[in-house]
């Protein structure tokens, strides 16, 4: 167990140390690149902890495909090299740190009372791989879990056919200021599609 | 483990190292021959015997070249990008058995760096992260055109990544394993490319494009894009984006090689009996290699909009089709026994054949019908 | 090797019966819209309607279900009231497809899309509706959100995809709040489905304060679906944006769907813990009936005085569902009955009466509607009266029931706070039927005059009055069907 042991050394703390990285860059690129670091180490200690099959999905949909999404899009709209980092909500940040320690004494809670912090393998962790760790997670796949998992084919088929129609449309709505100058989307009708709201009582 | 595995584990990791560097300069003469063959032409021929040496002269000439950083560049992401586009690739070959392994020094020692249990998953996980490499580089160039070729190619290699997986599912659903030296354990009677022939197909095509070979070779279309990702890199650096490419190369032939081809299976003598296995692979990656060369010296390049229709209209739903086919053939006999399966897939062949058949009379028909006005 | 994955556990796939006819029609629908090169929106229109009474049929069979309680795994619970559920839903689904069909033939705009999209909207509101386990509810909702998401912004006025927008950054949030929801449940008591969390809490061998956090958590996340206040912020906006039949249907629907699956989560799996979470329902149903009714008042857009009603109307059936008795299920699912068709009625009216597409929603364009068409108005007034709950119309007796629910199971004060509320919103009923008939017309709108929506809106109208008159009618049959087990 010495190589988990140096292994999990190793990426611990550089998956922290990215994540910390991620957040204090003002180069969007430069905090893309980070998280990708983040979610390699986090996947490799995924395949300490016995999870080998969680560990190339990692990599394969979030380092692999997700990222790379994410920095074709950065590149696409050309966000250019520093962010301003101005806050726009008063108060943004404080309610960000005070939230954010709300939520790491909640996990700690949480896994007191769940699982303690206990540093041996959960009980039945065995019996629960028995055949191996992918083989495992087919089987509850494909058995337990088969009608969420073919839900989930609906849904995706939903959310393909959903970017489908409003990617493709036809005709582009304008942003309602810069419409104002151009003409009405339907020329038969001058009158304004959107009227302008109401006074709101509540915001 | 002892220290003893960690030596021998260590040795395999240095040996497949500097034998894939080895390769890849090998495989430059290589395919500038064999081009220079198919057009009838003698290609490099003074460096060494027939220029054998080429690639290590240019390889020579590049280190000695001044790097050149572009004042717009991205200092870090710069430095780092040649390196990203390497190392997948020699990843990738960690879990692929290229021998069966000898016996030294009382202990078995498999040709292979690690036989993972989730193989191929891992092969498909460092082929997703091959992108990177030619994202970053062109991004950190700070120019137009390298950007233009990046965008391009993480476009192209996320597109025909899925199709590669497709390919991959299917074989990994025939075989029933996950594992590399399983599959080819699976493959003792009939090498995968013979039932699952389309799935090759479409993982060689798949593979040209993500090494971004020719006629894929889009993100550095040179009469486009002067170079694509890596116009601005120079010296060494760009000597380490070719060393990617030919790694890719070598990868992608010789994952190829072991899910479809048998790896180093093949028949050999008794004498030497850990030698063999290791030729037949090296026989077999330089067949996909050579036919991969064929394609470049035969192919003209791919428009980018065809290149893409390519991809989504006609690889991918190929491959939903046949995974589906093979998910078929696998469960169907289980189910209902093996001839009510047969007979029913020769019923649905035959009424999509002529269906086929049906469908081109009525579209002459339409067209003599339409014809006229 | 794939043995092992061959020997099945035995699959019952009667009970998603509905669903899946639906998941078929709706591919099938697709399709065609998608490879027929002459397409008909005619064809799409019926083989939607066809799709739909299929599951309608399974439905019904399924009443007499005499298999296991809960199938698949688990996951989808076989009772009869997911049969009643599924049955408002999908007839609210026929009658918003009709009129969506006219809405875009008078508009001229060609969206084969409509269909499919409705179907599968409809495929994951059944199915939340049966849905036994928290994963399954939560990708039910998911279906629903998104295909929402996109029928929102079907119509290509700015306002629809700033609704559009609006709906699904909220929904987007919702949906985080219910799934943190969800793994709260599974860390208290190491499950997601719904009858294991209760008997892990029955026998208080799970956690009780991420038990506590979860119920929290997923009323969250459902009372942004349903619209309650103070989760009911996107409501107006995406009611306003969205096309007319659109917001007709998801007005109906998505609250028949979200409540149902309220209902069935809080009733069963948290029924051990329904002395914490009465006085959260309670608390949202008081602040819901009170805002929704007051700020219809302000209202000047009918589309927006309807919105602000349907959040009242929230309120009203959370009042039935704080009373966490089967009598407070079953008026809850009377009232959604009759809301559904009352509310679905009247945006059909709004979506006649205000011309081609959507310039005339103000109010002010339905003074002397009465003259133009009687009919109309007719419509309306029923539709209204129903909604301020006057008898005799099906939202009397509604209303009625959920309070006598919340009364038998001492909740006095939030049954009192809602007949206040029911008197206020009865105003701005009332307003509107005082410009429908007292007033002259102030613009010269054309009312659409074609006979089909007309005869989609007359089935809702009708219905308001035969349950407002013989309630009787559906009342046994609810009573049956609102038996939740675990």
């Amino acid at each position: 167990m010495a190589a988990d042991w140096i292994v999990f050394w190793v990426c611990a703390p550089i998956s922290i140390g990215s994540a910390i990285a991620m957040l204090l860059q003002r180069n969007a690129v430069h905090a893309a690149l980070f998280l990708i670091v983040n979610l390699f180490t986090v996947a490799v200690l995924y395949l300490v902890l016995g999870a080998p099959f969680l560990f190339a999905v990692q990599i394969i949909v979030y380092a692999g495909a997700i990222m790379v999404l994410f920095l074709f899009v950065i590149m696409l709209l050309g966000v250019d090299r520093e962010e301003r980092l101005v806050e726009r909500l008063r108060g943004q940040r404080t309610a960000a740190i005070l939230l954010g320690l709300g939520v790491v004494g909640e996990v700690v809670f949480a896994i007191r009372a769940g699982v303690g912090f206990s540093t041996r393998a959960p009980a039945g962790f065995g019996a629960a791989n028995g055949g191996g760790n992918p083989q495992a997670l087919g089987r509850l796949l494909f058995r337990a879990y088969f009608l969420p998992f073919e839900v989930t084919s609906i849904l995706l088929m939903v959310a393909a056919v959903a970017a489908m129609v409003l990617a493709r449309r036809r005709e582009r709505p304008v942003a309602s200021a810069e419409r104002r100058a151009q003409e009405p989307i339907e020329p038969s009708e001058p009158s304004e599609p959107s009227e302008p709201r109401e006074e709101e009582p509540v915001g | 483990m002892d220290w003893l595995d960690w030596l021998l584990l260590a040795a395999r990791v240095v040996v497949v190292f500097f034998v894939l560097l080895l390769s890849v300069i090998l495989l430059v003469w290589v395919e500038r021959k064999v081009v220079a063959d198919m057009q009838t032409r003698k290609g490099p021929m003074r460096a060494g015997p027939r220029g054998v040496l080429v690639s290590l002269a240019d390889g020579i000439k590049l280190f000695f070249k001044e790097g050149i950083t572009p004042a717009l560049a991205d200092r870090p992401v710069y430095l780092i990008a040649p390196i990203v586009s390497m190392l997948p690739a020699f990843l990738a070959f960690a879990v692929i058995p290229f021998g069966t392994g000898v016996t030294l020094f009382g202990r078995r020692v498999p040709f292979q760096i690690a036989d993972l249990n989730v193989g191929i998953l891992w092969v498909l996980a460092m082929s997703s992260m091959m992108v990177y490499g030619i994202v970053l580089a062109g991004w950190s160039s700070g120019s137009n055109y390298p950007l233009l070729g990046s965008i391009r190619s993480s476009a192209q290699m996320i597109s025909y990544e899925v199709g590669m997986a497709l390919a991959l599912v299917s074989v990994l659903m025939y075989s029933g394993h996950l594992r590399m030296t399983q599959i080819v354990a699976a493959q003792d009677r009939v090498w995968n490319v013979v039932p699952q022939l389309p799935a090759f197909v479409i993982y060689l095509i798949a593979g040209l494009a993500e090494t971004n070979r020719p006629p894929f070779d889009l993100p550095e279309a040179e009469t486009e894009l002067v170079a694509g990702y890596h116009t601005e890199y120079s010296g060494i650096k760009f000597a380490m984006f070719y060393l990617a490419e030919y790694l890719n190369t070598v990868t992608v032939a010789a994952i190829a090689t072991t899910l479809f081809l048998g790896g180093w299976r093949g028949p050999h003598p008794e004498h030497l009996a850990w030698l063999w296995p290791i030729l037949w692979f090296v026989v077999k990656v330089l067949a996909i290699i050579y036919a991969y060369i064929w394609i470049r010296a035969t192919l003209p390049r791919f428009r980018y909009d065809r290149l893409m229709a390519f991809g989504w209209k006609v690889l991918i739903p190929f491959g939903l089709v046949w995974v589906l086919a093979t998910g078929a053939v696998i469960v169907l006999p289980d189910v209902y026994g093996r001839r009510p399966v047969v007979i029913g897939a020769a019923a649905v062949l035959a009424v999509v054949l002529l269906l086929s058949l049906l469908w081109s009379a009525l579209a002459r028909r339409r067209e003599t019908v339409e014809a006229p006005s | 090797m794939l043995g092992q994955f061959l020997s099945h556990p035995p699959v019952e796939l009667g009970p998603i019966g509905p669903e899946l006819v639906l998941a078929g029609a709706g591919v099938l629908v697709l399709l065609g819209g998608a490879l027929v090169r002459r397409r008909q929106p005619r064809a799409l229109l019926l083989a939607s309607l066809a799709g739909l009474t299929g599951a309608a049929v399974v439905s019904v069979s399924l009443w007499r279900w005499r298999g296991h309680a809960t199938v698949l795994g688990g996951m989808v619970q076989a009772d009869r009231f997911a049969v009643v559920a599924r049955l408002i839903l999908l007839g609210v689904a026929a009658l918003a497809l009709v009129l969506g069909h006219h809405y875009f033939e008078r508009l001229g705009e060609e969206r084969p899309e409509f269909y499919p999209l409705v179907l599968f909207t409809t495929l994951g509101m059944t199915l939340i509706t049966a849905a036994a386990d928290l994963i399954l509810v939560f990708l039910a909702l998911e279906i629903l959100s998104l295909s929402l998401y996109v029928l929102t912004a079907l119509s290509r006025r700015l306002a629809a995809v700033e609704g559009s927008m609006k709906y699904f950054l909220l929904g987007a949030f919702s949906s985080a709040f219910f799934l943190y929801g969800v793994a709260m449940a599974y860390g208290a008591t190491g499950s997601t489905h719904l009858s294991t969390i209760a008997r892990s809490l029955a026998g208080q061998t799970g956690n009780q304060a991420l038990a506590l956090a979860a119920v929290a958590l997923l009323v969250i996340g459902f009372g942004f679906k349903v619209a309650a206040v103070p989760f009911h912020m996107w409501t107006p906006d995406v009611y306003q944006g969205a096309p007319t039949a659109v917001t007709a249907y998801m007005s109906a629907a998505t609250k028949v769907a979200a409540f149902a699956a309220f209902l069935r989560v809080l009733m069963t799996s948290f029924q051990p813990l329904t002395w914490d979470w009465t006085p959260i329902v309670w608390g949202l149903a008081v602040a819901t009936m009170i805002v929704g009714s007051v700020l219809a008042i302000a209202q000047t857009d009918i589309k927006r005085m309807l919105a602000y009603s349907s959040i009242a109307h929230a309120g009203f059936v959370l009042v039935g569902v704080s009373a966490a008795t089967q009598e407070g299920i079953q008026s809850a699912l009377f009232y959604l009955l009759a809301y559904a068709a009352t509310i679905l009625g009247a945006f059909g009216v709004v979506m006649l009466a205000s011309g081609r597409g959507e310039e005339h929603t103000s109010l002010g364009s339905y003074a002397g509607l009465c003259r133009r068409s009687p009919l109309l108005a007719g419509l309306m007034s029923l539709f209204l009266l129903s909604m301020a709950g006057i008898p005799p119309t099906a939202g009397f007796i509604a209303k009625v029931n959920v309070f006598r629910a919340a009364v038998d199971a001492g909740h006095w004060g939030v049954a009192l706070v809602g007949v206040l509320a029911s008197v206020v919103a009865a105003f701005f009923y009332i307003r509107v039927m005082v410009l429908m008939y007292m007033q002259e017309p102030l613009e010269d709108v054309e009312p659409d005059p074609s006979i089909v929506p007309r005869l989609a809106v007359a089935v809702p109208a009708l219905l308001t009055l035969l349950f407002g008159v013989f309630p009787g009618l559906v009342l046994g049959l609810l009573e049956r069907a609102s038996v939740l087990r675990w």
